[in-house]
């Protein structure tokens, strides 16, 4: 049983001027797959390794399997790690970087073998045993890594984008097989990235993380369509999130509605409260509904400036009372540059936010 | 030969002319006039007689003489004692440098001092204590542990005359090896240690499994530089116990200079330039990389 939880860390790198994590508190449950996502520079790296020990917060504490581990030696934490720079040994085998943790603890030789071999087979390591690092691909030293972490059935297992050089089919595949791997170790899992679609497909929750701070940390699916802030709505999604500030007015049947100009969106009555002031709406590119001009009479009429077709889905890039928004159409949908088209906005699909503390705002 | 043919062309490097060579003349020259001319002076000097005719008798004279012998074991000797306790304590040096301590800027500076101290500045320093009324002695008195000291560089006391040296020479020159080895370890990215740290390594296994290795590179260059410099080991011995401590370039020294014999100097010279080619090609040998490729 090993779940980690995280109260109020703090880390300042000594000569930095700002917080590289600020006041973070987090809780994984044992057997966990838990990710970190958030741009470059955020202190995805360093909230790691101060789990893993190499780096000691100026506060806080670092509780794992319910003992205090904050200033605890690394290695005596029970847990193995994928490094952001791999740091695979250059002076020994690949075979023999995989088996080192084992070794280091005593394990019996036959049987650092039989996982080495094991390890190898699943990341396709196999033909590189005998060989040295430097004469690897930087894809293949990465995977060297993650087997070199996956060997160790340690109780908590910590990765630093381990998939971040491996070409997009070999993530994917990758992707899948890890999650199988981990789900069947039981290990509690510290993930970081910055890529959000390994975040979604990957983690039981994601970790939002901005400057230091955690932004928001929900599983996947709430994430995505309850942003917390602006910022993750921002983040997250590709193309991200629609935001669009309008004032709130009285609608003629008694309830309120978003002015944006040209046009007004209905505004849920538990917002009234903003009436008369600013309000921020926050969409989804896939959560509009497109239709031509003379398609639907209820629709915002909305100029189309760019078409692009991506295979999948057609993306839209349209200008709508002075705003531009970003509209994901079903593959089959056809429209040219300059025609005007017509959008739906289904209330259930409209996120607001306070344009102040950028928040999101309860309408239930 | 049609093999020969079907080799891929290889795309070379653009041709650069004659230039190369010119920018090259300074340097060349002035090698084969400081280096290059007196080689050939000092191996001609060893196999001539004194009309100029080839002989052996100069290398029979040599090896004819005891204090050649006591040299050479002198300088081995003290080559095996002193290399090995050298690197073993710049190493540790480093680890106390590595982990940060208070003033440990200060502490570098300290140790790198010797550096620039002179070899016969630091011979005459070490006379003054181990001189028969030199520091050391009057501490031995003040502290009643000895009634007259004790005769440290003494004819007849060769222990204590090792040991005077060994002291001197390791203290002159531990601070390169510790210079060498310093910069090796900063140069090693801290990825590989914390790597080993997370994996269970404990401070021993990291330094034998990952740090030892990794400053492999540095720590040939200073054994190398180190054994080679202390085959030339000279004026601290010479400053502390004169002949009674032969060392190689010491008899080079008296040859030439007392025994105004040039030819029996230069083989000597001779000599030591065998030992340092053959130690040299002997640790590239022993301690080659076994990747090519360098880390990452
Ligand atoms: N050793 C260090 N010394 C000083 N500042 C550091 C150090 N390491 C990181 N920082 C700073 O701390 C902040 C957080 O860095 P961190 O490495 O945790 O980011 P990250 O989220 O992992 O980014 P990335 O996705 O690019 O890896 C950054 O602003 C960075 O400049
Ligand atoms: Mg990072």
């Amino acid at each position: 049983m090993a779940e980690i939880e995280l109260h109020n860390l703090v880390k300042t790198y000594p000569g930095g001027t700002t917080r590289a994590t600020d006041d973070v508190s987090l809780h994984v449950a044992d057997g966990e797959f838990m990710v970190l996502l958030g741009p470059s520079g955020c202190g995805k790296t360093t909230l790691l390794r101060m789990v893993a020990g190499l780096e000691l917060p100026d506060d806080g504490q670092v509780v794992i399997g319910g003992k205090d581990v904050t200033y605890l030696e690394p290695r005596k934490r029970n847990l193995s790690m994928v490094f952001q720079s791999y740091a695979v040994f250059p002076h020994r085998k690949v075979g023999e970087n995989i088996g080192f943790g084992l070794r280091m603890r005593g394990v019996d030789p036959d049987e650092v073998k039989r996982k080495v071999a094991w390890a190898a087979d699943l990341l396709q390591l196999t033909p590189y045993l005998d060989r040295y690092p430097a004469k690897l691909s930087g894809g293949q030293r990465q995977r060297v890594a993650v087997a070199r972490a996956i060997v160790m059935d340690a109780e908590v297992l910590l990765m630093d984008e381990p998939l971040s050089n491996l070409d997009a089919l070999l993530r994917l595949s990758f992707r899948a097989e890890l999650k199988k791997l981990v789900a069947e170790l039981g290990t509690t899992t510290l993930y970081v990235t910055h890529d959000q679609v390994e975040a979604l497909s990957l983690g039981d929750r994601v970790a939002v993380m901005r400057q230091g701070r955690i932004a928001q940390c929900d599983a996947p699916t709430t994430v995505y369509d309850l942003p917390a802030e602006e910022f993750v709505g921002g983040f997250i999604g590709s193309p991200p999130m629609n935001f669009l500030t309008g004032t709130v007015v009285a609608g003629g049947d008694g309830g309120f509605q978003l002015d944006l100009g040209a046009h007004s969106v209905p505004v849920p009555d538990a917002l009234s409260g903003f009436s008369g002031r600013q309000l921020r709406l926050g969409v989804r590119p896939e959560s509009f509904g497109v239709a031509a001009r003379n398609g639907d009479p209820g629709g915002l009429p909305a100029e189309l400036e760019v078409f692009e077709p991506l295979g999948s889905s057609v993306l839209l890039t349209v200008a709508l009372a002075g705003h531009q928004l970003k509209v994901q159409a079903p593959p089959t949908f056809r429209a040219e540059a300059g025609e005007s088209l017509r959008l739906s906005l289904p209330a259930d699909q409209c996120r607001w936010y306070d344009p102040e503390t950028h928040l999101l705002l309860e309408t239930s | 030969m049609t093999t020969v043919l079907e080799k891929p062309v290889r795309k070379q490097p653009q041709r650069l002319g004659i230039s190369p060579w010119w920018l090259l003349a300074p340097s060349t020259v002035l090698l084969v006039l400081l280096f290059g001319w007196p080689l050939v002076q000092g191996i001609l000097a060893a196999f001539q007689a004194e009309g100029g005719a080839f002989t052996l008798a100069n290398w029979e004279r040599l090896f004819g003489d005891p204090y050649f012998v006591e040299a050479l074991l002198n300088t081995l000797l003290l080559i095996v004692i002193v290399v090995p306790i050298q690197l073993v304590l710049a190493v540790g040096m480093t680890l106390l440098i590595q982990s940060k301590p208070k003033f440990g800027g200060l502490h570098f500076y300290v140790w790198a001092i010797p550096l620039a101290v002179s070899d016969l500045a630091a011979g005459l320093v070490w006379l003054t204590v181990f001189a028969d009324r030199g520091y050391l002695n009057s501490l031995l008195i003040g502290l009643g542990l000895s009634e007259n000291g004790i005769a440290w560089l003494n004819y007849d006391n060769p222990t204590t005359m090792l040991l005077a040296v060994v002291v001197a020479e390791i203290w002159r020159a531990t601070s390169m090896v510790f210079v060498i080895v310093v910069a090796g370890v900063q140069m090693m990215p801290p990825d590989y240690d914390e790597a080993a740290q997370v994996f269970g390594a404990s401070a021993w296994q990291r330094l034998w499994h990952v740090t030892l290795p990794l400053l492999k590179p540095s720590l040939q260059v200073a054994l190398i530089l180190r054994t080679i410099l202390a085959l030339q080991a000279f004026a601290v011995a010479q400053a502390l116990t004169g002949r009674n401590f032969p060392l190689l370039v010491g008899e080079t020294y008296q040859w030439y200079v007392n025994l105004q014999n040039p030819a029996v100097a230069s083989a000597v010279a001779l000599v030591i330039l065998a030992l340092s080619l053959g130690t040299a090609v002997l640790y590239m040998r022993a301690l080659r990389q076994p990747s090519a490729g360098g880390p990452r």
